[in-house]
């Protein structure tokens, strides 16, 4: 054959995009895709999962832990709507990402035809733009442009819905190079003048940044910005792994289960630098009484982030780290010792407050033994709950993109797609921190993980409910534990053990280390079961809507507020 | 709250004013009136829409569209440097007690008459939508059978052209 069909010409864009790696499911009107992936299969490792979510998430999690696109393949009707909860969640974090999904031929589309269903329409606002592709003419055009958009300004996901006749006819083909990443400006000077003069104004700046600092890849940017104007800093949950833990003056995650002392500083402010992150309701609180005092400072790439939910004073619309490398030449050096006083103070405080229970599995102490056994840089990810909490507040990184979570949307379920993802990448270890709820939302991705012997450490926390709406209930709801308790009577175990990977229950923090221990050196895929208590809370908390100053954090008054 | 009127210049693609509508429904825009028409290019249409808002809204909302990949360019109607008119059509019972009444108040509107029945009479007027408000408002007095109304249509005055202002927000 001399020409190329419209499938041929997909999987050629493609391979010059540089993707090596798609994850998808097959189906009627995706035929001619795949046959198309048959030929080139040395080229594009295509890795089927047991659900097209799964394969949307662990595409998802290939993009969150690489920083390349993420491309995933679906068959039309049921396998495109399986796709949906995977396009929010990288929507929602931003994440660039390519969906192709087969649909009728185009004779059909509008007669209702078997497995037709209209996917741009259902994913019109949870994509950056989609595309039906009419006619084949502008096939190879419309692939780059996804390309081109998942990457540009502000990240995210874009469909390409490619009905079957487009697919099966020659299709016109120019070899091109790769779309690149476009350049990334930084904001104006105007916008910069007023940031500095605002900053350097300030008795008590604050750093806030979130996964826009990951995206721009400008965690050494805002150390530095941090260093020299004597800020301390706190993140947003998808912020977490974009500078070093250990960095001198990071507070840690704050809001809503974030470090009391990230919470309380970025209260006490006076000037808020907000770094690639969105003021979302769980960072915030009560929107009418945050920030406490102060002006905000707010670097976005994306403008209509600027002044959404809060008055910025100061916008300052470009990429993070061009505007940051700009920003810190126009900076005073200053120490600001009262402030960072002030600051170790609110530290001393929330050191008080710590667990301190040892000699049993709590969620403290198993992720410090996971701090302690793994390679810092080593990758984890996690589903949604009270683990996800517990990670982010408990483990520690030194380089970005290796905490992958779902923030913006909270999509339980994430965790095992993500992890297959994430593990594919790099061919290194992953450890995926799970709960019962989520785990048995997408444990059948341990098939993926136990065919391909994918390296994942699954650590899963097994209190037997849904932890972090009980402990709504717990809090806000008088103890009544609607739809909460699940008591399963799953073996865990004997469920991993089925599906190919290893799998142990542990009762003791001595027996998770040494079960911890042999799962990171397993070649595939192994879970720890571990049973933590059902009333283990996230601390501190904060009832939805609440102002931050109500933070719930000691003991006592968890206590009177439970009734005890 | 204040009202304010925008032109979208956009791709003429399918499903093209879906996507426009759908970020309004999304964000939960409070849109008053909408017209959409092809242009003097093939390739582009024009969308004009009138909003409800407070100024953030306004600002969300310029923000959220400079977002979409079809719109290549919008640009918000300063009332004084522009010209906007809108196209009435109004169908009147024509009872012989009220007709002369009804048709006087037409005349002094410069309404005109596009279809004549023995049971009612179809109105055409064109102009600033204060103008056209108050001549239904003053048909209420008789007995309105229908209303249609195109929304407002809004041109820069001068030379100025749309096409050449180009992503005036990224």
């Amino acid at each position: 054959m001399t020409g190329r069909n419209g499938a041929q010409v997909l999987v050629q864009t493609l391979i010059d995009q540089g993707i090596d790696t798609v994850f998808g499911y097959p189906g009627g009107t995706v035929l001619d895709i795949y046959d198309a992936l048959y030929d080139r299969a040395d080229e594009i490792h295509h890795i089927e999962t047991t659900h097209e979510q799964h394969a949307c998430h662990a595409a998802d999690g290939y993009s969150r832990a690489t920083g390349k696109t993420g491309v995933v393949i679906a068959t039309s009707g049921p396998g495109a709507t399986n796709l949906v909860t995977g396009i929010a969640t990288a929507y929602l974090d931003s994440i660039p990402l390519v969906a192709i999904t087969g649909n009728v031929s185009n004779a059909m589309i509008g007669t209702d035809a078997f497995q037709e269903l209209d996917i741009t329409g259902v994913t019109l606002p949870i994509t950056k733009h989609n595309y039906f592709v009419r006619d084949g003419s502008r096939l190879q055009e419309i692939v780059r442009e996804a390309f081109e958009l998942a990457n540009s300004g502000r990240k995210g996901p874009v469909l390409v819905d490619i009905p079957k006749d487009v697919q099966a006819s020659p299709c016109p083909y120019e070899k091109l190079p790769a779309v690149g990443e476009p350049s990334r400006a930084p904001a104006s000077d105007d916008e910069l003048e007023r940031a500095a003069a605002a900053i350097n104004a300030s008795k008590r700046p604050f750093i806030y940044f979130g996964g826009g600092t990951v995206s721009s890849d400008a965690g050494a940017e805002v150390v530095a910005l941090a260093e020299k104007i004597g800020a301390p800093l706190g993140c947003s949950l998808m912020g977490v792994s974009a500078i070093p833990t250990d960095t001198p003056g990071f507070l840690g995650m704050q809001g809503m289960h974030g470090h009391y002392a990230a919470t309380k500083a970025m209260n006490r402010t006076d000037c808020l630098i907000a770094l690639g992150c969105r003021f979302n309701d769980r960072s915030t609180g009560n929107r009418l009484t945050f920030p406490a005092n102060g002006t905000v400072v707010h670097v976005d790439i994306d403008s209509s982030e600027l002044s959404k939910t809060l008055d910025d004073q100061v916008e300052v619309h470009g990429d993070i780290k061009a505007s940051l490398a700009r920003l810190i030449d126009m900076v005073e050096k200053s120490e600001r010792p009262q402030w960072r006083a002030k600051v170790e103070e609110l530290v001393a405080t929330e050191r008080e407050l710590a667990d301190r229970r040892e000699g049993i599995l709590t969620p403290r102490t198993v992720m410090e033994t996971i701090n302690r056994l793994r390679e810092p840089e080593m990758r984890v990810v996690t589903d949604v709950g009270q683990h996800q909490m517990w990670a982010a507040q408990y483990l520690s990184f030194s380089r970005p993109r290796t905490f992958v979570t779902s923030g913006g949307l909270g999509t339980m379920g994430f965790g095992m797609g993500a992890s297959v993802g994430s593990a594919l990448s790099t061919g290194e270890q992953t450890i995926l921190i799970t709960g019962d709820g989520s785990f048995a939302m997408d444990m059948a991705e341990l098939v993926t993980a136990a065919d391909h012997e994918l390296p994942i450490t699954v650590v899963l926390l097994n209190n037997g409910v849904l932890g972090m709406v009980r402990q709504m209930q717990s809090l806000f709801m008088d103890k009544r534990y609607s739809q909460t308790t699940l008591d399963r009577k799953v073996d865990y175990v004997r469920v991993a053990q089925a599906m190919g990977a290893e799998g142990r229950r542990v009762e003791t923090p001595e027996e998770f280390e040494a079960a911890l221990a042999e799962a990171l050196a397993t070649k595939g895929p192994a879970l720890i079961e571990c049973p933590i208590d059902a009333d283990e809370l996230v601390l501190p908390a904060l009832q939805i809507g609440a102002s931050m100053d109500e933070l719930i954090v000691d003991q006592e008054d968890i206590k009177a507020r439970m009734g005890e | 709250m204040r009202s304010y009127s925008i032109a979208i210049m956009v791709r003429n693609e399918y499903g093209v004013l879906n996507r426009v509508t759908s970020m309004f429904r999304r964000r939960q825009f409070n849109i008053t009136g909408l017209t959409v028409s092809e242009t003097e290019t093939e390739e582009l249409s024009r969308i004009t829409v009138q909003f409800m808002g407070e100024d953030r809204a306004e600002h969300q909302l310029v923000a959220q569209l400079a977002k979409l990949p079809d719109v290549i360019s919008f640009k918000e109607f300063d009332p004084d440097d522009s010209i906007s008119c809108e196209l009435l059509l109004i169908k009147v019972a024509n009872h012989e007690e009220t007709r002369s009444q009804v048709l006087d108040a037409a005349a002094a509107f410069h309404a005109k008459v596009v279809d004549y029945t023995r049971d009612s009479i179809v109105f055409r007027l064109a102009g600033q939508s204060r103008r056209v408000d108050n001549f239904i408002d003053l048909m209420r007095d008789f007995e309105i059978l229908e209303v249609c109304r195109t929304g407002i249509i809004s041109l820069e005055r001068g030379k100025t052209v749309m096409r050449r202002n180009v992503a005036t927000v990224q």
